[in-house]
């Protein structure tokens, strides 16, 4: 009996120094949450604990940075809804945007860093199996009968979204410019698919980890990632054409002004643009977006890409969003989701 | 009790804590599962038919059902076997074994589900085995259908072993001196009271692996229409923030499990009544 | 009954199996629980130390894993508590009273069971979320996130796991009836004295038992709370989340950290089977009755 009531009375008081030592933000240390997509998790990883360092070199306070990850288009409804995000780092424009036309951020963001605040790029190739036993060479190969394509759902990833824009605007480049076909062409790779994941990394986990698919349409980076961690198991195959995927970094106005993280957050995005923060993502297989801070020898490792942009061929992202892939758009034509 | 609510009792404190239960059950569970119902009405008819009509819905269903019928069926026939030995035999290692039974209860679903897939992967220690013999376990149905056995298997061994304690085995031995042979009395005297107890840890097996994620989704595959189970379905309907969909995706999963559950609960008293107990 | 008494039985009687059957069997059941149960087990201790010893101990480094074992402790100090207070005055109410409708209440209990523990997550985010009523008046007056926060986390925990403790102290309530109850009441006891004299030391090792059972659920509870938490690293995530996250990162060095938090929930399982077994073995009688309710 009297085991019970001690018993008990530790576990209330366990409790409640749990809960004083887990309050968050406004108790402790300040925490800076960065939602982000989802391949740029060892990204975020090494890049915070550079910022962490930083700060408090610079400021003496501790902080604290939490990252989430997962497909962007769902990330961005999570902090449509209410996740505390204090910066998003989102792959594109769109997203930001999306957050834009809900209030939780300013216009004019664009403006606020380097670069249109795009402190690296990437683009889309193809990771196929050691051998290219499917002899993968470029975008129409992915239309052809038998193969097996991973992509992730352009509804919630924002790789997703790049990679079918890059296949449409291979087969427009192709036909001379005709719409109809480059709609036709997307639709007949969307029929080789199999699985669609919701995030780039989840797509990469099937491909690599699971071992289905014949080619997966990937972010430059994942593919040599993917290189890196399992060596000759994979091949890199660079289309004849790809699109340049500007990420977007901005902060979320409404939520650093409520907690009161408006200068950390500033600074945080403000050091993506550092050398070391640049050399950081060069590491990582992101195209740094000042590359005279690196060394020419880590940019030897990015692929000779042609690449093209969204804003000359689709009209931007606040076009092709809805076009594409809001609701009732192109891409819920062609992929039937039931 | 005729018209009364309840029976008179000494007994202080009914009020208290029937209300209290009531309370707590209505918040966390009741209001919650209604308003799921509730969400699925927002859908228009036309799309809501489209979904459950859908193959991929069709796949899901037909593989969350299926394996878990096919699951809870096996734990049947090994659960029984596993209580029978436990409680009638005495062998080296039989307490460690009745307590590795309960594992599934307080193994977390996720470390199940990672231990699983290391195990059956072609480079795990039961994949490497098999895959000469073109036996592929993991990212296929049979991997979800092993998932599902282990998470099932502690439920019927533990309904049926108290029942097979209390067996008083004067009937045996009064069916064997009555000229039966040993599979006869097992068949026909000692199985049939055992039944509603089997049929419980059937029901629960059963209900568990339908709902079943943590433990699957790690060597499921997640494939639509060939390895994806409906909690994943329900679980990417969410991510897309088309809440009606994910409403109406489980509002029909959970209207199919209570209403199998209520069927088996009747069989169960049909069989309590026509094979009793002795 | 001793190996010899056995033995000398089914040599003369018809009333066990023969020596060839049941050796049969207990190979059989021993292989199907290796192959099912013991298997799993060693490969997770298996492939957290894939590495070597260091790698599976450097895990405890990463400031995420810290959080996500303090968060997952967290939130079992307060479900399971919140459950125990359930769960005896749903065992009291039940078992000392008669009442129409006792025995839907009853079947209500373990709806948790019927449910899937994502749909238990969905239920919540369709009522609580921040575009709800009831979420969104949260947040604006009180400034508390249900949604993607650690109260969610709670609660989805809460409603998974609340039978365990009911389930183990109903029937066994129920055998015990009210003699001893109403002999104390005649004595002179109040109701409270009754209760936490006579009632709580009948039945406190189905209670410890019950309660052990819920820690571990809620300690490893996955789907709900993938469903609910938002994944914000360091803050909303529990351990089997975290072991998620780790699973799903290329490096070699995060899969043994996915499987060395995954030992350390095993270790915990095994804990609670090692006490049960030991209840089991101690006070079978006050515990007996608990078991085909199982």
């Amino acid at each position: 009996m009297r085991l019970l009531a001690s018993a008990i009375a530790i576990a209330a008081m366990t409790a409640s120094a749990h809960l004083g030592s887990l309050t968050p933000a406004s108790a402790q240390t300040t925490t800076l949450v960065n939602v982000s997509y989802d391949p740029t998790r060892e990204l975020y990883r090494d890049y915070a604990q550079y910022f962490v360092k930083h700060w408090k070199e610079k400021t003496g306070q501790t902080i604290e940075v939490s990252n989430s990850h997962g497909g962007s288009g769902a990330q961005v409804r999570s902090v449509i809804e209410g996740l505390p995000a204090d910066v998003v780092t989102f792959p594109l424009e769109g997203d930001v945007l999306a957050i834009e036309q809900k209030g939780l951020i300013e216009p004019g963001w664009k403006k606020e860093f380097p670069e249109d605040s795009s402190p690296y790029t990437s683009t889309i190739v193809f990771l196929v199996r050691k051998g290219n036993p499917k002899g993968i060479k470029d975008w129409n190969d992915l239309a052809k009968r038998g193969i097996q394509v991973i992509t992730p759902n352009p509804k919630t990833s924002g790789g997703a979204r790049w990679n079918y824009l890059a296949a449409w605007a291979y087969e427009l480049d192709r036909s001379g410019g005709d719409q109809k076909k480059a709609q036709d062409f997307v639709a007949s790779i969307y029929r080789n698919v199999r699985v669609l994941d919701t995030g780039a990394r989840g797509s990469t986990n099937t491909f690599v980890q699971n071992k289905v698919g014949d080619v997966l349409i990937a972010w430059e980076n994942e593919a040599l990632l993917t290189l890196k961690e399992f060596g000759s198991d994979y091949e890199i195959v660079v289309p004849s054409v790809s699109i340049l995927a500007e990420v977007k970094v901005a902060i979320v106005d409404k939520n650093v002004d409520k907690k009161g993280t408006r200068e950390i957050a500033k600074a945080f995005l403000d050091q993506l643009y550092s050398p070391e923060a640049q050399k950081i993502f060069a590491r990582n297989f992101y195209r740094p977006g000042k590359p005279e801070h690196v060394d020419p020898e880590a940019l030897k490792a990015f692929p000779k890409v042609k690449l093209v942009k969204i804003d000359d061929v689709f009209g931007g992202w606040a076009k092709a969003q809805p076009t594409h892939f809001d609701n009732g758009g192109i891409f819920d034509k062609i992929y039937s989701k039931d | 009790m005729g018209l009364r609510f309840r029976e008179a009792s000494i007994v202080p404190g009914f009020r208290l804590t029937f209300g209290f239960t009531i309370f707590y059950l209505s918040v966390i569970v009741l209001i919650p599962i209604i308003g799921l119902y509730i969400k699925t009405f927002e859908l228009e008819w036309e799309r809501f038919i489209a979904i459950i009509t859908g193959p991929r819905f069709m796949a899901a269903l037909q593989l969350s059902f299926g394996a878990s019928l096919l699951a809870a069926l096996f734990n049947v026939v090994i659960g029984v076997m596993i209580a029978w030995v436990l409680v009638r035999y005495r062998f080296f290692a039989r307490r460690l074994l009745d307590a590795i039974v309960d594992l599934p209860f307080a193994l977390p679903t996720a470390v199940a589900g990672i231990a699983l897939t290391a195990l059956y992967v072609p480079e795990g220690w039961f994949g490497k085995l098999l895959s000469p013999l073109g036996v592929t376990i993991a990212y296929t149905p049979v991997g979800v259908w092993i998932a599902l056995v282990f998470i099932g298997l502690p439920f019927v061994v533990r309904t049926v072993q108290p029942v097979l304690e209390d067996f008083n085995r004067e009937v045996e031995e009064a069916a064997a001196t009555l000229g039966a042979s040993r599979r006869t009395t097992i068949v026909r005297v000692v199985l049939p009271p055992l039944i509603p107890a089997i049929l419980t840890g059937f029901a629960l097996a059963f209900a568990r692996a339908v709902g079943e994620y943590g433990s699957v989704i790690f060597i499921a595959g997640n494939i639509p229409r060939q390895t994806e189970i409906l909690p994943l379905l329900i679980v990417f309907r969410l991510e897309e923030r088309d809440y009606a969909a994910a409403a109406a995706i489980a509002a029909v999963m959970l209207t199919i499990a209570f209403v199998i559950l209520l069927l088996i609960n009747l069989l169960q008293v049909w069989s309590y009544r026509r094979f009793g107990n002795v | 009954m001793s190996d010899t008494a056995i033995a000398l039985r089914s040599a003369v009687s018809p009333v066990t199996e023969t020596r060839a059957v049941r050796t049969t069997l207990i190979a059989l059941s021993v292989v199907v629980m290796v192959l099912f149960l013991i298997a799993p087990l060693i490969a997770v201790f298996a492939q957290a130390l894939n590495l070597g010893l260091k790698p599976a101990l450097a895990t405890f480094d990463d400031p995420d894993a810290i959080a996500a074992i303090k968060l997952t402790l967290l939130v079992a100090a307060i479900a399971v508590p919140c459950n125990l207070v359930f769960g005896i005055a749903a065992a009291w109410c039940i078992a000392k009273y008669r009442f129409r409708g006792r025995a839907l209440l009853v079947s209500l209990i373990d709806l948790p069971f019927s449910v899937s523990p994502v749909v238990a997550g969905l239920v919540y985010v369709l009522l609580l979320g921040p575009f709800t009523p009831i979420g969104a008046w949260f947040l604006e007056d009180f400034g508390v996130r249900i949604i993607f926060a650690v109260p969610g986390v709670i609660l989805a925990t809460i409603f998974v796991t609340f039978p365990f403790i009911a389930r183990e102290l109903i029937p066994l309530m129920q055998d015990q009836g009210t003699g001893d109850e109403e002999a104390a009441l005649s004595l002179g006891a109040s109701g409270w004295q009754t209760f936490f004299y006579v009632t709580l030391p009948n039945v406190k090792w189905a209670l410890l038992y019950g309660v052990l059972l819920c820690n571990a659920r809620a300690m490893g509870e996955f789907g709900a709370v993938a469903v609910i938490s938002g994944k914000l690293r360091g803050e909303t995530v529990t351990m089997p989340l975290q072991i998620e996250i780790y699973y799903q990162e290329f490096r070699a060095l995060a899969q043994v950290s996915a499987f060395t938090l995954a030992a350390v929930l095993a270790c915990l399982a095994l804990v609670t089977l090692m006490v049960k077994t030991w209840l089991e073995w101690r006070y079978a009688d006050q515990l007996a009755a608990t078991r085909s309710g199982h």
